[in-house]
């Protein structure tokens, strides 16, 4: 699929916003308790909120400044912290390490004091890791496949040392695999020191991690896998050379309404508008992803980057669009993987979609959809269908463990049907670590 | 354009909870979005979606129905001017044919869809599509001289007892057409097989010829039921002989074969092996088959172009609903469904149409198929965590 607004490979500055956030709901898994009152001054590396189930994995503020609110929901669920910057990034000193002198015990536990382990995510679950349970490998994907993705390549540009201290110190801790794309040059990647590295060539979703781990080294019952994004790989690297916590990221702004596509600095929890206003396109109502237009949930200028994005999308929202009479009609600007329309014919063309779900949502009718776009030795339909179903034992041996919600995007996008597949997904994870627990 | 959705707008409130024809929310919201593309957005999972929907499928399967059903339009014509030995013109032919299949179609929507408003209305659910397919497969598979009141009790009881009461399109075990089939075949069998039905006998608003009441013509299968063996006529492949309304044109069917298969809509997997299921067993029956019988003196190939079995296979067989899931498993399935098609014609001289039963048959075996094609996943990925 070919989206309308790549990221461009220049960067453009985003000025620096007085507030910051950071939501627990981006740390699948964990129950949040606040440690810090509002009014509190936090410096960066200062945690804001632990797991309540295990209080050493904690979440820590990306700035230094003033706690102002801890906003909360229904059932007064925590829905973010938030910081307003004093504008002088003070960082808590951790002290540089040297990794080739540490045990995987001691980088776990600094990982844990540091507050850089709530990145990571376990399979089984998709979920924030258990520190306790030693993982049999980890796995990290320097490439994503998805469209409008950000390039990991050149987010790497000028970082490949923190990088390589990064995955040296995930070595430490298990065997770790390094899934790069055959479209990939960049030595930092393909010779990268200590991991095995793995070259997947396919169009999307080969760079998902879950594809990976499934032809790698598939999870199995009892087993534990954790992954880690890439660019927390360059997190952890960097706490380790300096000994101080940055959490600012280089992030494609992409989409059809982005005036210049293009990559940008920002910092986890930034206010989003810092970088939406004035470079979007104006007089339609939009949506803004907070990550990729595939996997990221859907905000407002107002929210704040999410923990894991590695983009924001902007796109027309389209609930102004009145298509008439669409069973028919050709629709040469939609696209769509299956003959019934046009998009066969159109070669590369650039597509602007919006984030219509075209359709009713009905029972699974069509059979073999899924399979196209899910290349992994497991049956997607029955294992949905045993999650809308409750069946816990059938979801466990149709291999729920080795998946996650994103490995299903796709499925979720070229599903006739229009089920919420990604939603499910979570659901029936979800179901079943409360009945593992 | 921009009147009718101002129109639809003006108009939806009376429709909501609440409103004074909240009775029909159903019926409104389905020609709501019959007419305009649903606007809304998606709130989880992925941001934008494939344009394909259920009702862009279900549509596409009603085109390439299409040239099945012209041709067994213009062929209804002809064979009753041929049987009056009268010469007409192409458009007096097809004109008479059309006269003679609209009715049937308009009685099979009216009513099956009539039903899905009322089950949709009932239970607070969008109309499902699944009866614009349906609803156009019965006409064409009924003789033309089936009465339209026994196709109006068929299919309410086809998409009461075979779909409805499953859950509707997507969880219905057998293929609700074919249920409508066998329905008829089972309780008006006078209607539905013998030599008086394939040929209509009255003229229609002056167009075509009446035949005494008497008339009959058999169909190539029910020569073979009653043990003589049809020779072989390109008309066979072509189509003009008398048979159910869409089933007896190959190339007609062929062409809605390549558009299912194109758009792929239809499983190729399935298709392919019901055809060579059938070619292979009918190939056996012609080398052993049994001394004297019809059946399996009929030449393999001619076995694929008479009767519904192309018909079947193209467009019953590949419901993606009430097949096989798995793509291992469609081969199977389709594989047993043309074999078991041939058996039936064979083995069987009171019932000559096999591929009707033999779909609803392995209907009745497709989640067995799966099922054993599902374990083999399942039991690789438990020795593989026994292994380790």
């Amino acid at each position: 699929m070919n989206l309308k607004g790549k990221a461009a490979k220049e960067e453009f500055q985003v000025e620096r916003s007085g507030m910051y956030a950071l939501m627990p709901d981006d740390f699948t898994g964990t129950k949040p308790k606040v440690v810090v009152k509002e009014g509190d001054a936090v410096k960066v590396g200062d945690a804001l909120f632990v797991d309540k189930a295990r209080p050493e994995v904690k979440f820590v503020s990306p700035v230094s400044g003033k706690v102002t609110m801890v906003e909360r929901g229904e059932r007064r669920k925590v829905l973010s912290v938030r910081v307003e910057a004093d504008g002088q990034q003070q960082c808590v000193d951790f002290g540089k390490k040297s990794v080739g002198q540490m045990t995987g015990a001691e980088v776990k536990d600094f990982l844990l004091q540091t507050g850089l382990f709530g990145f990571f995510k376990q399979r089984p679950y998709d979920v924030v890791p258990d520190p306790a349970v030693a993982p049999k490998a980890i796995f990290v994907s320097a490439f994503n496949s998805m469209p409008l993705a950000a390039d990991f390549e050149y987010v790497l540009q000028g970082r490949e040392a923190d990088f390589q201290t990064g995955l040296d110190a995930l070595a430490k801790i298990a065997k770790t695999n390094l899934g790069v794309s055959a479209k990939q040059s960049a030595t930092a990647l393909t010779a990268a020191k200590n991991v095995t590295v793995n070259v997947f060539d396919g169009p999307a979703p080969a760079g998902n991690v879950g594809v990976q781990i499934n032809h790698i080294d598939p999870v199995n019952k009892g087993e534990t896998v954790w992954t880690l994004g890439a660019e927390e790989v360059i997190f952890i690297g960097h706490l380790f050379n300096t000994g101080k916590l940055d959490f600012t990221r280089v992030i494609a702004f992409a989409g059809s309404e982005v005036k210049k596509p293009a990559y940008c600095k920002m910092t986890v929890g930034q206010q989003l508008s810092t970088l939406v206003k004035g470079r979007v396109t104006e007089g339609r109502t939009l949506r803004v992803v907070n990550g990729n237009v595939m996997t990221g949930v859907k905000t407002t200028a107002d929210g704040f980057l999410a923990a894991h994005a590695t983009e924001v999308n902007v796109i027309p929202e389209g609930d102004d669009v009145h298509e008439m009479l669409g069973w028919i009609m050709p629709r040469f600007n939609d696209y769509s993987t299956s003959r019934a329309y046009c998009s066969w014919l159109s070669g590369k063309k650039e597509y602007a979609l919006d984030a219509r779900v075209k359709g009713g949502e009905r029972h699974m009718i069509m059979s073999g959809e899924y399979d196209r776009v899910f290349p992994m030795d497991i049956f997607p339909e029955q294992l949905v269908k045993a999650i809308i179903t409750g069946d816990i034992d059938r979801m466990e041996a149709l291999g729920i463990y080795e998946v996650a919600p994103e490995d299903f995007a796709l499925c979720e996008f070229v599903d006739s049907s229009k089920l919420e597949v990604q939603r499910i997904v979570r659901e029936g994870l979800d179901m079943l670590r409360k009945e593992m627990a | 354009m921009n009147a009718l959705r101002k129109y639809l707008d003006k108009i939806k409130p009376s429709f909501e909870e609440g409103g004074k024809l909240h009775a029909f929310r159903s019926v409104f919201e389905g020609f709501e979005s019959f007419l305009f593309v649903p606007n809304t957005t998606s709130t989880s999972g992925v941001n934008v979606h494939d344009a394909i929907d259920s009702k862009r499928i279900m549509i596409f399967v009603v085109i390439a129905l299409m040239p099945a059903l012209l041709f067994g339009m213009y062929n209804i014509g002809y064979q009753n001017y041929a049987a009056a030995g009268v010469d007409g013109t192409f458009w007096e032919m097809f004109g008479f044919g059309l006269l003679a299949v609209l009715p049937k179609i308009i009685v099979s929507y009216v009513v099956g869809l009539g039903i899905e408003f009322i089950v949709a209305q009932w239970k607070h659910e969008e109309i499902q599509e699944g009866y614009l397919v349906t609803g156009m497969l019965v006409p064409m598979i009924v003789p033309v001289d089936c009465p339209l009141w026994i196709i109006a009790i068929a299919c309410a009881f086809a998409v009461i007892f075979a779909k409805e009461i499953f859950g509707g399109t997507g969880m219905n075990i057998f293929n609700v057409a074919l249920i409508t089939r066998a329905f008829l075949f089972f309780a008006y069998p006078t209607a539905m097989s013998g030599d008086a039905c394939w040929v209509a006998k009255e003229s229609i608003c002056g167009l075509g010829n009446d035949l005494p009441d008497a008339f009959t013509m058999a169909t190539p299968l029910g020569e073979v039921a009653t043990g003589t063996v049809p020779a072989f006529s390109w008309d066979q492949v072509w189509g003009f002989i008398p048979g159910s309304i869409g089933e007896t044109s190959v190339v007609a069917i062929a062409i809605g074969a390549v558009i299912l298969l194109w758009t792929g809509i239809a499983s190729w997997r399935t298709m392919l092996s019901v055809f060579v299921g059938g070619a292979l067993l009918a190939w056996i029956f012609n080398q052993w088959g049994p001394e004297g019988n019809a059946g399996a003196m009929v030449p393999w190939y001619q076995h694929l172009a008479l009767g519904g079995f192309c018909f079947g296979a193209v467009f019953m067989a590949t419901d993606p609903v009430t097949s096989a899931r798995t793509a291992p498993g469609q081969f199977v399935y389709g594989f047993l469904i043309g074999a078991m098609a041939i058996i039936i014609r064979v083995l069987n001289p009171g019932y000559p149409e096999g591929m009707m039963l033999a779909i609803l048959l392995m209907n009745l075996f497709a989640p067995l198929i799966d099922y054993c094609v599902i374990q083999n996943n399942i039991d690789k990925r438990a020795k593989r965590a026994i292994k380790k």
